[in-house]
C-alpha cells in the first residue's frame, strides 16, 4: 500500500473526519520519483472541537509516528473543525517552496 | 549525564532565557527550507528581535529537541518557555492577528 493510501486509512479510521485530502507534494522536492516524502494533510472532524492547534496537530503526529519516522519528511497540517472550516470558506493556502534542506538531511 | 541529557538541558535553557525562539533550517537571512522561510517571514513582520537556532548546524540539537518537544518538525517556535507549534499554526496566528499580539506581549515582560 502507498505511504499516502496508508495515512488516509490511519485518519479515517481515527478522526471520521468530515473532509480530509492527503497531497503528495513530494514532486515540488528535491526527491526522487515516488519518495512520497512531503505531504499536506486537510482535516475537517468533529474531534478538533476546543483543542488547541498545538494539540490537533500532536494528536495526527502521534497517529502518524511510524510514517514520520519512515518516508515521510515534511507534513503540512491544515486542522479544522466543520465550523472553522466554513468560515474559511474551505480554502487551504498553498505551501512553501522548497528551500533545498531535505536534499542532504532529510526531515522538516 | 548522558550526552542528551545535556542536549536536552542546554535546549531547555535557550528556551527559558529567550522570550521567542525558533529553532529552524538555515538561518533567517538564508533559510534552507520553505518551512522555515515561512515562518521567519511572518515572525520579521512582527517587528520585534528573535532568537533562532540552526539545526542543520547543530545536529544534536536537531536529534535531541523532538524528544524534548513531543514535537517531531521543524521549524519549532517558542514563546516564553512554550511551543507555539510549526509553519502551520505560526501561519495561522499571524493571520487572524493572534501572532503579534503573543510576541509584544513576550517583549514587553522582557524588557
Amino acid at each position: 500500500m502507498s505511504t499516502a493510501q496508508t495515512i488516509h486509512d490511519i485518519l479515517v479510521d481515527s478522526l471520521s473526519p468530515l473532509r480530509l485530502d492527503v497531497i503528495d507534494e513530494s514532486h515540488q522536492h528535491n526527491v526522487p520519483p515516488g519518495a512520497e516524502s512531503h505531504f499536506k494533510l486537510v482535516v475537517v472532524s468533529d474531534v478538533f472541537e476546543g483543542k488547541s492547534l498545538v494539540a490537533r496537530h500532536r494528536m495526527i503526529n502521534g497517529l502518524l509516528a511510524e510514517q514520520l519516522a519512515g518516508s515521510v519528511h515534511a507534513l503540512g497540517l491544515h486542522t479544522h473543525t466543520p465550523d472553522e472550516w466554513a468560515a474559511r470558506g474551505e480554502q487551504v493556502p498553498a505551501s512553501p517552496p522548497c528551500r533545498g534542506g531535505s536534499k542532504a538531511e532529510g526531515g522538516h | 549525564m548522558s550526552e542528551q541529557d545535556d542536549v536536552a538541558a542546554r535546549i531547555k535553557q535557550q528556551i527559558a532565557d529567550n522570550p521567542v525562539i525558533l529553532y529552524m533550517k538555515g538561518t533567517p537571512q538564508m533559510p534552507m527550507c520553505g518551512f522555515s522561510m515561512r515562518t521567519v517571514e511572518v515572525l520579521k513582520q512582527c517587528e520585534q528581535e528573535f532568537a533562532f537556532v540552526n539545526i542543520i548546524a547543530d545536529p544534536s540539537i536537531r536529534e535531541t529537541l523532538p524528544k524534548v518537544s513531543d514535537w517531531p518538525t521543524f521549524p519549532q517556535l517558542y514563546i516564553e518557555g512554550e511551543l507555539v507549534g510549526g509553519c502551520d499554526i505560526t501561519m495561522e496566528l499571524a493571520e487572524s492577528g493572534e501572532l503579534k499580539k503573543m510576541i509584544d506581549a513576550a517583549a514587553s515582560k522582557a524588557a
